[in-house]
Protein backbone atom coordinates (compact mmCIF):
# COMPACT_ATOMS: atom_id res chain seq x y z
CA UNK A 1 0.00 0.00 0.00
CA UNK A 2 1.42 3.33 -1.00
CA UNK A 3 1.36 6.27 1.39
CA UNK A 4 0.39 9.44 -0.35
CA UNK A 5 0.10 12.48 1.92
CA UNK A 6 -2.59 14.01 -0.28
CA UNK A 7 -4.77 10.89 -0.04
CA UNK A 8 -4.41 10.98 3.77
CA UNK A 9 -5.51 14.63 3.79
CA UNK A 10 -8.37 13.88 1.40
CA UNK A 11 -9.69 10.94 3.50
CA UNK A 12 -9.67 13.03 6.69
CA UNK A 13 -11.33 15.95 4.86
CA UNK A 14 -14.18 13.78 3.50
CA UNK A 15 -14.90 12.20 6.90
CA UNK A 16 -14.85 15.61 8.63
CA UNK A 17 -17.18 17.06 6.00
CA UNK A 18 -19.75 14.25 6.22
CA UNK A 19 -19.87 14.38 10.04
CA UNK A 20 -20.41 18.13 10.02
CA UNK A 21 -22.95 18.31 7.21
CA UNK A 22 -25.11 15.21 7.75
CA UNK A 23 -27.31 16.37 10.67
CA UNK A 24 -27.70 19.88 9.22
CA UNK A 25 -28.94 18.51 5.91
CA UNK A 26 -31.06 15.66 7.33
CA UNK A 27 -32.83 17.63 10.07
CA UNK A 28 -34.71 20.20 8.03
CA UNK A 29 -37.56 20.97 10.42
CA UNK A 30 -37.77 22.16 14.01
CA UNK A 31 -37.80 19.16 16.35
CA UNK A 32 -41.02 19.01 18.38
CA UNK A 33 -40.11 16.29 20.89
CA UNK A 34 -39.73 18.14 24.25
CA UNK A 35 -36.96 15.84 25.48
CA UNK A 36 -34.84 16.22 22.35
CA UNK A 37 -35.42 19.99 22.36
CA UNK A 38 -34.36 20.23 26.00
CA UNK A 39 -31.35 17.98 25.36
CA UNK A 40 -30.18 20.14 22.45
CA UNK A 41 -30.75 23.28 24.54
CA UNK A 42 -28.23 22.08 27.14
CA UNK A 43 -25.72 20.55 24.69
CA UNK A 44 -23.75 23.69 23.76
CA UNK A 45 -23.09 24.84 27.32
CA UNK A 46 -22.18 21.38 28.55
CA UNK A 47 -19.90 20.71 25.56
CA UNK A 48 -18.04 24.00 25.93
CA UNK A 49 -17.67 23.50 29.69
CA UNK A 50 -16.34 19.95 29.28
CA UNK A 51 -13.84 21.11 26.67
CA UNK A 52 -12.65 24.04 28.78
CA UNK A 53 -11.78 22.28 32.00
CA UNK A 54 -9.31 20.79 32.73
CA UNK A 55 -7.94 21.36 29.17
CA UNK A 56 -7.17 25.02 30.00
CA UNK A 57 -4.65 23.79 32.60
CA UNK A 58 -2.98 21.52 30.03
CA UNK A 59 -2.67 24.27 27.40
CA UNK A 60 -0.23 26.33 29.45
CA UNK A 61 3.34 25.55 30.52
CA UNK A 62 2.23 25.64 34.15
CA UNK A 63 -1.22 24.26 35.11
CA UNK A 64 -1.62 26.94 37.79
CA UNK A 65 -1.44 29.66 35.10
CA UNK A 66 -4.31 28.00 33.21
CA UNK A 67 -6.33 27.69 36.41
CA UNK A 68 -5.76 31.39 37.16
CA UNK A 69 -6.90 32.27 33.62
CA UNK A 70 -10.07 30.22 34.17
CA UNK A 71 -10.89 31.98 37.44
CA UNK A 72 -10.18 35.46 36.02
CA UNK A 73 -12.33 34.65 32.95
CA UNK A 74 -15.27 33.46 35.05
CA UNK A 75 -15.16 36.59 37.24
CA UNK A 76 -14.88 38.91 34.22
CA UNK A 77 -17.70 37.16 32.33
CA UNK A 78 -19.86 37.15 35.46
CA UNK A 79 -19.43 40.92 35.67
CA UNK A 80 -20.64 41.27 32.09
CA UNK A 81 -17.40 41.40 30.04
CA UNK A 82 -17.79 40.26 26.40
CA UNK A 83 -15.91 37.68 24.35
CA UNK A 84 -12.96 39.85 23.39
CA UNK A 85 -12.15 41.36 26.84
CA UNK A 86 -12.46 37.96 28.50
CA UNK A 87 -10.18 36.30 25.91
CA UNK A 88 -7.55 39.04 26.24
CA UNK A 89 -7.72 38.92 30.04
CA UNK A 90 -7.20 35.16 30.03
CA UNK A 91 -4.10 35.52 27.79
CA UNK A 92 -2.67 38.30 29.96
CA UNK A 93 -3.27 36.27 33.10
CA UNK A 94 -1.24 33.37 31.71
CA UNK A 95 1.51 35.64 30.42
CA UNK A 96 1.88 37.42 33.79
CA UNK A 97 1.56 34.24 35.86
CA UNK A 98 4.21 32.43 33.84
CA UNK A 99 6.48 35.46 33.97
CA UNK A 100 6.17 35.50 37.77
CA UNK A 101 6.81 31.74 37.98
CA UNK A 102 9.90 32.17 35.82
CA UNK A 103 11.27 34.77 38.28
CA UNK A 104 10.91 32.50 41.30
CA UNK B 1 -26.20 40.87 3.38
CA UNK B 2 -26.15 42.72 6.63
CA UNK B 3 -23.24 45.07 7.41
CA UNK B 4 -23.68 44.71 11.18
CA UNK B 5 -23.50 40.91 10.95
CA UNK B 6 -20.50 41.16 8.62
CA UNK B 7 -18.63 43.45 11.02
CA UNK B 8 -19.43 41.32 14.04
CA UNK B 9 -18.46 38.21 12.08
CA UNK B 10 -15.05 39.63 11.18
CA UNK B 11 -14.58 40.83 14.75
CA UNK B 12 -15.38 37.39 16.20
CA UNK B 13 -13.39 35.71 13.42
CA UNK B 14 -10.27 37.73 14.15
CA UNK B 15 -10.53 37.05 17.85
CA UNK B 16 -10.99 33.33 17.28
CA UNK B 17 -8.29 33.46 14.60
CA UNK B 18 -5.67 34.73 17.07
CA UNK B 19 -6.21 31.70 19.27
CA UNK B 20 -6.38 29.46 16.20
CA UNK B 21 -3.09 30.80 14.89
CA UNK B 22 -1.32 29.88 18.13
CA UNK B 23 -2.87 26.41 18.35
CA UNK B 24 -2.30 25.70 14.64
CA UNK B 25 1.29 26.89 14.97
CA UNK B 26 1.97 24.24 17.59
CA UNK B 27 0.05 21.74 15.47
CA UNK B 28 2.40 22.69 12.64
CA UNK B 29 5.28 21.39 14.76
CA UNK B 30 3.58 17.96 14.78
CA UNK B 31 2.97 18.13 11.01
CA UNK B 32 6.61 19.13 10.49
CA UNK B 33 7.74 15.98 12.30
CA UNK B 34 5.38 13.92 10.12
CA UNK B 35 7.14 15.32 7.07
CA UNK B 36 4.41 17.56 5.63
CA UNK B 37 5.32 20.58 3.54
CA UNK B 38 3.89 23.99 4.54
CA UNK B 39 1.50 23.86 1.56
CA UNK B 40 0.25 20.40 2.55
CA UNK B 41 -0.26 21.64 6.11
CA UNK B 42 -2.21 24.65 4.84
CA UNK B 43 -4.42 22.40 2.70
CA UNK B 44 -5.02 19.88 5.50
CA UNK B 45 -5.88 22.69 7.90
CA UNK B 46 -8.20 24.48 5.50
CA UNK B 47 -10.13 21.28 4.74
CA UNK B 48 -10.24 19.82 8.27
CA UNK B 49 -9.93 22.80 10.64
CA UNK B 50 -10.13 20.60 13.74
CA UNK B 51 -7.28 20.42 16.23
CA UNK B 52 -7.87 16.92 17.59
CA UNK B 53 -8.70 15.56 14.13
CA UNK B 54 -5.59 17.05 12.54
CA UNK B 55 -3.41 15.90 15.39
CA UNK B 56 -4.73 12.38 14.67
CA UNK B 57 -4.10 12.85 10.96
CA UNK B 58 -0.49 14.02 11.36
CA UNK B 59 0.32 11.32 13.88
CA UNK B 60 -1.15 8.73 11.50
CA UNK B 61 0.92 10.02 8.60
CA UNK B 62 4.03 9.89 10.80
CA UNK B 63 3.37 6.23 11.67
CA UNK B 64 2.33 5.28 8.09
CA UNK B 65 -1.15 4.22 9.23
CA UNK B 66 -3.66 2.83 6.72
CA UNK B 67 -6.21 5.15 5.10
CA UNK B 68 -9.00 3.28 6.92
CA UNK B 69 -7.32 4.04 10.26
CA UNK B 70 -7.19 7.72 9.37
CA UNK B 71 -10.90 7.65 8.55
CA UNK B 72 -11.75 6.05 11.92
CA UNK B 73 -9.50 8.38 13.92
CA UNK B 74 -11.01 11.40 12.18
CA UNK B 75 -14.51 10.08 12.88
CA UNK B 76 -13.83 9.61 16.60
CA UNK B 77 -11.92 12.87 17.05
CA UNK B 78 -14.60 14.90 15.28
CA UNK B 79 -17.79 13.06 16.27
CA UNK B 80 -18.80 15.91 18.59
CA UNK B 81 -19.52 17.96 15.46
CA UNK B 82 -22.46 15.60 14.84
CA UNK B 83 -24.06 16.94 18.03
CA UNK B 84 -23.23 20.55 17.20
CA UNK B 85 -24.65 20.10 13.70
CA UNK B 86 -27.89 18.70 15.21
CA UNK B 87 -28.04 21.67 17.56
CA UNK B 88 -27.40 24.19 14.75
CA UNK B 89 -30.11 22.58 12.58
CA UNK B 90 -32.60 23.93 15.12
CA UNK B 91 -31.28 27.46 14.66
CA UNK B 92 -31.39 27.35 10.85
CA UNK B 93 -33.94 29.43 8.96
CA UNK B 94 -36.15 26.76 7.29
CA UNK B 95 -36.49 29.13 4.30
CA UNK B 96 -32.72 29.35 3.72
CA UNK B 97 -31.40 27.79 0.46
CA UNK B 98 -29.98 24.27 0.78
CA UNK B 99 -26.38 25.16 -0.12
CA UNK B 100 -26.14 27.22 3.07
CA UNK B 101 -26.52 23.99 5.05
CA UNK B 102 -23.57 22.47 3.18
CA UNK B 103 -21.35 25.53 3.61
CA UNK B 104 -22.22 26.21 7.25
CA UNK B 105 -21.84 22.49 7.95
CA UNK B 106 -18.39 22.45 6.36
CA UNK B 107 -17.36 25.35 8.59
CA UNK B 108 -18.48 24.01 11.98
CA UNK B 109 -15.87 24.17 14.72
CA UNK B 110 -16.23 24.39 18.51
CA UNK B 111 -15.65 28.14 18.40
CA UNK B 112 -17.93 29.07 15.48
CA UNK B 113 -20.59 26.90 17.06
CA UNK B 114 -20.08 28.73 20.35
CA UNK B 115 -20.36 32.26 18.95
CA UNK B 116 -23.30 31.31 16.71
CA UNK B 117 -25.26 29.75 19.57
CA UNK B 118 -24.64 32.86 21.70
CA UNK B 119 -26.44 35.04 19.10
CA UNK B 120 -30.22 35.40 19.26
CA UNK B 121 -32.65 34.15 16.60
CA UNK B 122 -31.91 32.29 13.39
CA UNK B 123 -28.27 31.72 12.49
CA UNK B 124 -26.92 34.58 10.36
CA UNK B 125 -25.04 33.09 7.40
CA UNK B 126 -23.30 36.45 6.83
CA UNK B 127 -21.93 36.42 10.37
CA UNK B 128 -21.00 32.74 10.15
CA UNK B 129 -19.18 32.97 6.80
CA UNK B 130 -17.21 36.12 7.63
CA UNK B 131 -16.22 34.73 11.02
CA UNK B 132 -15.36 31.24 9.72
CA UNK B 133 -13.50 32.31 6.59
CA UNK B 134 -11.19 34.72 8.42
CA UNK B 135 -10.52 32.36 11.33
CA UNK B 136 -10.00 29.27 9.13
CA UNK B 137 -7.53 31.27 7.05
CA UNK B 138 -5.63 32.25 10.22
CA UNK B 139 -5.80 28.63 11.38
CA UNK B 140 -4.33 27.38 8.09
CA UNK B 141 -1.70 30.15 8.11
CA UNK B 142 -0.73 29.14 11.65
CA UNK B 143 -0.18 25.55 10.54
CA UNK B 144 1.79 26.75 7.51
CA UNK B 145 4.02 28.93 9.69
CA UNK B 146 4.48 26.21 12.30
CA UNK B 147 5.79 23.81 9.67
CA UNK B 148 7.87 26.51 8.01
CA UNK B 149 9.39 28.29 11.00
CA UNK B 150 9.40 25.56 13.61
CA UNK B 151 10.35 26.74 17.04
CA UNK B 152 10.85 30.49 16.48
CA UNK B 153 7.85 31.86 18.40
CA UNK B 154 8.69 32.15 22.13
CA UNK B 155 7.02 29.47 24.21
CA UNK B 156 5.60 32.09 26.61
CA UNK B 157 3.65 33.71 23.75
CA UNK B 158 2.32 30.38 22.43
CA UNK B 159 1.31 29.43 25.96
CA UNK B 160 -0.55 32.72 26.58
CA UNK B 161 -2.33 32.72 23.20
CA UNK B 162 -3.46 29.13 23.57
CA UNK B 163 -5.90 29.96 26.40
CA UNK B 164 -7.76 32.67 24.46
CA UNK B 165 -10.12 30.03 23.05
CA UNK B 166 -11.03 28.86 26.54
CA UNK B 167 -11.52 32.46 27.67
CA UNK B 168 -14.10 32.81 24.92
CA UNK B 169 -15.85 29.60 25.89
CA UNK B 170 -16.18 30.99 29.42
CA UNK B 171 -17.60 34.26 28.09
CA UNK B 172 -20.21 32.19 26.21
CA UNK B 173 -21.31 29.87 29.03
CA UNK B 174 -21.32 32.28 32.00
CA UNK B 175 -24.14 34.70 30.95
CA UNK B 176 -26.77 31.92 30.48
CA UNK B 177 -25.53 30.35 33.74
CA UNK B 178 -26.38 33.59 35.52
CA UNK B 179 -29.93 33.54 34.14
CA UNK B 180 -30.67 29.82 34.43
CA UNK B 181 -29.69 27.87 37.55
CA UNK B 182 -29.97 24.51 35.77
CA UNK B 183 -27.47 25.65 33.12
CA UNK B 184 -25.17 26.79 35.94
CA UNK B 185 -25.47 23.39 37.63
CA UNK B 186 -24.88 21.59 34.33
CA UNK B 187 -21.76 23.70 33.72
CA UNK B 188 -20.45 23.01 37.24
CA UNK B 189 -21.12 19.29 36.79
CA UNK B 190 -19.33 19.40 33.41
CA UNK B 191 -16.22 20.96 34.97
CA UNK B 192 -16.21 18.47 37.85
CA UNK B 193 -16.89 15.31 35.81
CA UNK B 194 -14.49 16.33 33.05
CA UNK B 195 -11.75 16.80 35.64
CA UNK B 196 -12.64 13.53 37.34
CA UNK B 197 -12.37 11.71 34.00
CA UNK B 198 -8.75 12.81 33.59
CA UNK B 199 -7.91 11.31 37.00
CA UNK B 200 -9.79 8.01 36.71
CA UNK B 201 -7.74 5.01 35.51
CA UNK B 202 -8.80 3.63 32.08
CA UNK B 203 -11.20 6.53 31.44
CA UNK B 204 -8.30 8.96 31.33
CA UNK B 205 -6.89 7.03 28.36
CA UNK B 206 -9.85 8.18 26.24
CA UNK B 207 -9.16 11.01 23.81
CA UNK B 208 -10.44 14.48 24.63
CA UNK B 209 -12.98 14.25 21.80
CA UNK B 210 -14.46 10.96 23.03
CA UNK B 211 -14.63 12.26 26.60
CA UNK B 212 -16.46 15.34 25.35
CA UNK B 213 -19.09 13.25 23.54
CA UNK B 214 -19.73 10.86 26.44
CA UNK B 215 -19.99 13.61 29.07
CA UNK B 216 -22.08 15.88 26.85
CA UNK B 217 -24.65 13.15 26.18
CA UNK B 218 -24.69 12.11 29.85
CA UNK B 219 -25.00 15.56 31.43
CA UNK B 220 -27.36 17.06 28.81
CA UNK B 221 -29.64 13.99 29.14
CA UNK B 222 -29.79 14.31 32.92
CA UNK B 223 -30.46 18.06 32.66
CA UNK B 224 -33.19 17.51 30.05
CA UNK B 225 -34.89 14.92 32.30
CA UNK B 226 -34.57 16.95 35.51
CA UNK B 227 -35.64 20.24 33.98
CA UNK B 228 -37.30 20.02 30.54
CA UNK B 229 -37.12 23.39 28.85
CA UNK B 230 -40.37 25.32 28.34
CA UNK B 231 -41.12 26.66 24.89
CA UNK B 232 -40.58 30.30 25.85
CA UNK B 233 -37.06 29.57 27.15
CA UNK B 234 -35.96 28.41 23.72
CA UNK B 235 -36.68 31.70 22.01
Amino acid sequence: MSHNVYIYIFVAAIVSFVIRVLPLTLIRKPISNPFVRSFLYYVPYVTLAVMTFPAIMEATQWPIAGLAALIVSIIAAFRGAGLFPVAILSCLTVFVMEWIIAQI
Amino acid sequence: MNIKNLKEGLHDGFLIGLGYFAVAFSLGLVARKAGLSPIQGFLASFLNHASAGENGLYTSIATLATYAEVAIITLIANARYLLMSCSLSQRFDPQAPFFHRLLVGFGITDEFFGVSIARPGYLSTTHFYSCALLAIFMWSAGDFMGIWLGNLLPLSVVSALSVSLYGMFIAIIIPPSKKDKVVALAVAASFALSYLCTLTPCIKELSGGTRTIILTILIATVAAIVKPVKEEDLK
